[in-house]
């Protein structure tokens, strides 16, 4: 489905080379995926590279076999790629229901704007003509972000550490409404996480670490590792470090 | 009433037709139509152009619709309406202006809304000014509002510039007795080379009265905007004043927020802020599979909305 051929990305930074991914080549086809790392490793950034914010200094992007390396922003997320902030944008003026609207591309009404956001934990009419703004708190905006994501219905929805920045009532909700996409969302779901709840519920975890893909499996092979019980337990150190 | 006037009546107050209720349209500078009720009384200026709207006190969910269509090229004028609003009253008065200009020569409306808001009225002033044509001249607009709130009185007022006027200064004044409370919200895009300027003055007289004035504005191209904001708290009062400009392109804005209280139980803020559109709203949106046009449009018009 997705497929990452030598992605790397290099950056200058005060006059020297720094390279953020270096030669990563990844398939991606099953149903969800987690990828994890330490801080500062590149998770981000290849979420970006995905898509389409950010463009590789190096390597292919194919979907489906296309290749989409130099194709920008929108034409990614016409072709089927979702992607949700690590943090969500606030919007003066444009309504929950507004922006719901615009990632299902049609104007959406009272109705289906409150099913979208029952499927993410909020009673909808508290929200539906609510503005995204910063009265909303961290863990609102983030289903508020995931509920768009849902809107779109699309083959591919990256989702940017959804955990960051929200408490841990939220985040318990969170992870009930990722378990919940996971059973009942047609297409291909990616997470960045450092979540053990989340890498849990993973058809495949990828750990990316200092740029590089550090391992690539099934939670069974790649968990003991982060866990530390077998002598891979670098990643672990340093996410632990963090 | 021609095409052109109906477009224009439709523009700055919703009208397809004929309003329901009280209404007074003004036509190049002469009276088109008007209606009274039994509540809502227009009368003709005799001393000087423009007209005074008496509703009687009680009158409660009625309305006022008393646009203002220039299709004349060069026809300029100026313009007294007087508001008397009765005690209790309840009451949505729609205004605006509409300047349509195919000529070479200056159009140019000044108008002075003068309101009297008697103790506990309530009403709701609706402002919408609109310019259209593809002549080289003028579009200009100088709309004064002055506001006396009797004590418990409430005003709401949404004044919208859209398009299309060439220059603007738009001043509004008001005072408020205690327990009166005013809400205003201006809406304003520049395109072009336009230049518009808002001057809010507010006297907190009363005690325990209360003003918020919001402005949301958009410059684009090479226009010009200037906000100027004055609230002054004589009394044990609240005052909060904002303005919230998206500038793009070559455009300029400026801000000068300006408070003093003079009492010390006054309360009063002010908020501004100018700045483009930030570039991951533009992202956003466009992860969603909008283009960057469409996005920008889409983040105007909900800052605008």
């Amino acid at each position: 489905m997705l497929e990452l051929r030598n992605i790397s990305y290099v950056v200058e930074e005060d006059g020297q080379t720094k390279e953020i991914l270096k030669d990563v080549s990844l398939n991606i086809d099953e149903h969800f995926v987690a990828i994890t790392g330490p801080n500062g490793g590149g998770k981000s950034t290849l979420a970006k590279i995905i898509a389409g914010i950010i463009t590789p200094t190096g390597g292919q992007i194919l979907l489906d076999g296309e290749n989409i390396t130099d194709i920008g922003i929108t034409e990614r997320a016409k072709k089927g790629i979702s992607f949700a902030f690590q943090q969500p944008v606030h919007f003066k003026g444009l309504t929950v229901k507004d922006l719901i609207s615009i990632a299902a591309g049609k104007n959406m009404t009272v109705v289906q704007v409150c099913e979208i956001l029952s499927e993410v934990g909020l009673c909808a009419k508290d929200y539906v003509n609510r503005e995204v703004n910063s009265s909303l708190s961290g863990g609102e905006l983030k289903r508020i972000e995931i509920a768009m994501i849902i809107a779109r219905g699309t083959k591919l929805s990256l989702f940017d550490e959804p955990e960051a920045g929200i408490d841990l009532w939220s985040f318990n909700s969170l992870i009930k409404v990722f378990e919940k996409m996971r059973d009942e969302i047609n297409g291909t779901i990616v997470i960045i996480s450092h979540q053990e709840r989340i890498l849990n519920i993973a058809d495949k975890i990828v750990v990316i670490s200092n740029g590089h893909i550090e391992s690539v499996g099934s939670k069974e092979e790649v968990m003991p590792k982060l866990l530390g019980r077998t002598a891979g337990c670098d990643v672990l150190k340093k996410m632990a470090d963090k | 009433m021609d095409i052109i006037q109906k477009n224009l009546l439709q523009q700055v107050a919703g009208l397809h037709e004929v309003p329901i209720g009280a209404y007074n349209i003004r036509a190049n500078g002469e009276l088109d139509s008007r209606n009274t009720t039994a509540n809502i009384d227009i009368v003709t200026k005799e001393d000087k152009s423009g007209i005074d709207i008496i509703i009687k006190p009680d009158t409660k969910n009625e309305s006022v619709h008393i646009p203002v269509l220039l299709s004349k090229s060069g026809l300029q004028e100026m313009v007294y309406n007087d508001f008397y609003i009765g005690d209790n009253a309840d009451v949505v008065i729609i205004a605006g202006c509409g300047i349509h200009n195919c000529g070479v020569d200056t159009s140019k409306h000044d108008g002075i809304h003068t309101f009297y808001v008697g103790k506990n009225a309530k009403i709701k002033y609706v402002e919408k000014h609109y310019g259209e044509g593809d002549g080289t001249g003028g579009r200009i607009m100088n709309p004064e509002t002055v506001i006396h709130l009797d004590e418990g009185a409430y005003m709401e007022m949404e004044t919208t510039q859209i398009k299309g006027i060439d220059s603007t200064n738009r001043v509004t004044k008001a005072e408020l007795k205690d327990g009166a409370t005013l809400e205003i919200k201006e809406k304003i895009m520049t395109h072009g080379e336009q230049f518009a300027k808002t001057d809010f003055a507010v006297e907190l007289n009363g005690k325990n009265c209360s003003a918020n004035v919001v402005s949301r504005s958009v410059a684009r191209d090479k226009s010009k905007q200037e906000f100027i904001s004055v609230i002054n708290g004589n009394n044990e009062c609240k005052g909060h004043s904002e303005c919230d400009a998206i500038i793009m392109d070559d455009a300029s804005v400026s801000a000068s927020p300006m408070l003093t209280a003079n009492n010390i139980d006054a309360n009063l803020i002010h908020e501004a802020a100018i700045g483009k559109i930030a570039g991951e709203q533009l992202i956003k949106l466009m992860t969603l599979g909008l283009t960057e046009a469409e996005a920008e449009e889409q983040i105007i018009n909900g800052f605008l909305k």
